[in-house]
């Protein structure tokens, strides 16, 4: 009763906070922009893509940007522009597909122990403090070595070195609330611990999870392009802003710029856009945190 | 003194457990591979029986508990297994190649905190000025750009179109003799026989590549810079300094950046785990011949040998790189272990 009846104030108080940051700093709402082309990318790249992005055509290899290829042909007559649009279904997935396996496994684990406490808390610590022990880029090239090379295994091992963020955010999130009057006054009610933690204390710590997802997503744009880029995970021919980097690194030497320049513009692209979007839901969520 | 010296026997102490982890996390790494490790092990040519006989020789026909104490066994007499693709021990392939990254990695932090941390300290003193905007640019910018493509546009620009730089090949072109190793760092050892031209040339070849990891990493550090002089400056002893009358500059250097050097420190950790990444790929970008090569042309055969042992020793290295930090830390701290004096 009391919840519904201070849920509008505080609703429309977020969202006027939001507002105003967004007039306040128009960099956040670029960022919005630009995050909607990039979503316009992954879902319609294929089919707004002039070429086949996997078609060759000795007869054009290796010409510099024209108006017939917009970022020029690679060293087999393929359209530079299509294979940069059509990479970023494949590229944005691995990174979306990453981090929500992060979120979910991190949240779970990271608020039993902080609820809990004990032993669950005892071995996750552990845990962690020994993931967060290894350069993770180092780790993620072990375990991908290990599992074997593959996309899904790409995916696996980014969710894995991202784990330890979300676990150690949503534990702290947790175990702050975890004898507030709010989560007793559930617990008198007689919710179960489980229905206490999920629908009462867990929604706490979503606004700065939020803005984790948002920095994380950028950081494993750019580790999944590093993975493949030294040859793991995506292969060739496949059209894959990393990959395609590494086979234009080849041709830089003899000056044929636009191979490489075009993906590895359109990663930081991608990267920037997450970065200044996770920078302004910062700002939304936690204006004591600004920079 | 006493505090310090407990506190730092503390510290030491509390690596170990991490130490055990991550052997037990690259045991586990070792043995989970698809299929039958000892088939990997025993190389694509090998007939049931070679197989049969690896799989004895590793151990992999007792219990896991057994397997482990072998494995800690071997790793205890530096023993990380033989290269598939080279032949030699994996340790005595990591230790020759080991010189070479670290020269990379420590220029590379020396050029990145020298411009970071002036840059982190103007910016501060002056915000709202050019200075704290080309901050702000170099540190949402530096976090943004895959190394791997920034040392590729460093080679087209240095190399192709102006000519300064050499070809990215390597640390010496190879009209050069590499100097004779002592410590294994090209510029050290060519300083130490005075062959100064074989110095300017490994020098040329660093330039680069340094330049490609220091774009990297001096984001993080003049970030955490400018954020801890912006709060070590309006802290209340500075506001009593600057009330006693002591001079702007002492204000700055003595009491604010004595005090802002301790997150940064702290940050440096961090920066590490990022740079001993980044250096894999900048390694390769480069033909740089260091372990983040190797491991890169031992995944591309599969010798998975290598490339654990190449994980277990950057896991280890770092783990010692962040005991070293938090010692560095408790030594210019100043307030741990003044109690005692």
């Amino acid at each position: 009763m009391t919840e519904a009846m201070h849920e509008p104030p505080r609703s429309r108080s977020t969202l006027d906070h939001a507002l105003y940051v967004l007039r306040d700093n128009p960099v956040t709402l670029i960022a919005f922009a630009m995050f909607a082309l990039l979503l316009f990318m992954a879902l319609f790249g294929p089919l707004v893509a002039p070429y086949d992005p996997l078609a060759s055509n000795t007869d054009v290899a290796l010409k510099p940007p024209s108006a017939a290829h917009w970022f020029g042909t690679d060293n087999l007559g393929r359209d530079v522009f299509s294979r940069v649009l059509v990479a970023a279904r494949l590229d944005l997935m691995i990174s979306i597909a990453a981090v929500a396996l992060s979120f979910i496994v991190g949240s779970v684990l990271g608020a039993a122990a902080g609820y809990w406490g004990g032993w669950i808390d005892t071995v996750l610590g552990r845990l962690l403090d020994t993931i967060m022990a290894f350069p993770l880029f180092v780790l993620a090239m072990g375990i991908v070595a290990a599992l074997g090379n593959s996309v899904e295994n790409i995916i696996y091992a980014t969710a894995i070195i991202n784990t330890p963020f979300y676990a150690r955010l949503v534990r702290a999130e947790v175990n702050i609330r975890r004898n507030a009057g709010f989560a007793q006054a559930a617990k008198l009610a007689g919710n179960s611990d489980l229905r206490v933690l999920a629908f009462h204390i867990f929604p706490n710590a979503l606004p700065p999870m939020m803005v984790q997802v948002s920095l994380n997503l950028g950081w494993s744009i750019l580790n999944a392009a590093g993975l493949s880029f030294i040859g793991l995970g995506v292969r060739p021919p496949t059209a894959e802003w990393g990959v395609m980097v590494a086979e234009g690194a080849n041709f830089i030497v003899s000056g044929e710029w636009w191979v490489a320049l075009f993906p590895g513009l359109a990663l930081m692209f991608a990267v920037f856009t997450f970065n200044l979007l996770g920078d302004g839901l910062r700002d939304i969520v936690d204006p004591r945190q600004r920079t | 003194m006493s505090g310090r010296l407990r506190a730092i026997s503390l510290r030491i102490l509390q690596a170990v457990p991490v130490v055990i982890g991550v052997v037990v996390i690259s045991f586990v790494l070792t043995r989970a591979l698809p299929g039958d490790p000892a088939v990997y092990f025993a190389g694509p040519a090998a007939d049931e029986a070679s197989i049969a006989q690896i799989r004895k020789e590793l151990g992999l026909d007792r219990s896991w508990p057994e397997q482990f104490a072998i494995y800690v066994g071997a790793l205890l007499s530096g023993d990380l297994g033989k290269s598939l693709s080279t032949g030699q021990p994996v340790l005595s392939d990591l230790a020759t190649r080991l010189p070479a990254s670290l020269e990379l990695t420590l220029v590379s932090l020396l050029l990145a905190c020298a411009i970071a941390i002036p840059l982190g300290v103007l910016a501060a003193t002056r915000p709202g000025s050019w200075i704290d905007h080309l901050c702000r640019i170099l540190v949402t910018a530096g976090v943004s750009l895959p190394t791997f493509f920034t040392g590729v546009v460093l080679i087209y620009v240095f190399y192709y179109l102006l000519g300064f730089a050499p070809s990215p090949l390597g640390r010496l072109d190879f009209i050069y003799i590499a100097p004779p190793a002592t410590t294994g760092f090209y510029l050290i050892d060519a300083a130490i026989v005075g062959d100064w031209s074989t110095w300017a040339a490994a020098l040329r070849q660093l330039v680069l590549p340094a330049t490609t990891l220091a774009l990297f990493t001096l984001a993080p550090i003049a970030r955490m810079t400018r954020a801890a002089m912006l709060s070590a400056l309006s802290a209340d002893f500075i506001r009593t300094a600057r009330a006693a009358g002591l001079r702007g500059r002492t204000v700055l250097f003595a009491y604010a950046f004595r005090n802002a050097l301790l997150p940064v420190v702290t940050t440096l950790g961090m920066v590490f785990s990022f740079m001993l990444g980044a250096n894999v790929l900048v390694e390769k970008v480069f033909a740089w011949p260091g372990v983040g090569s190797y491991a890169v042309e031992a995944l591309v055969v599969s010798d998975y040998a290598a490339v654990q042992g190449f994980v277990l020793a950057m896991a280890l290295l770092f783990v010692a790189l962040n005991l070293l930090i938090d010692l560095i830390y408790s030594l210019i701290d100043p307030r741990i272990g003044f109690s005692a004096q």
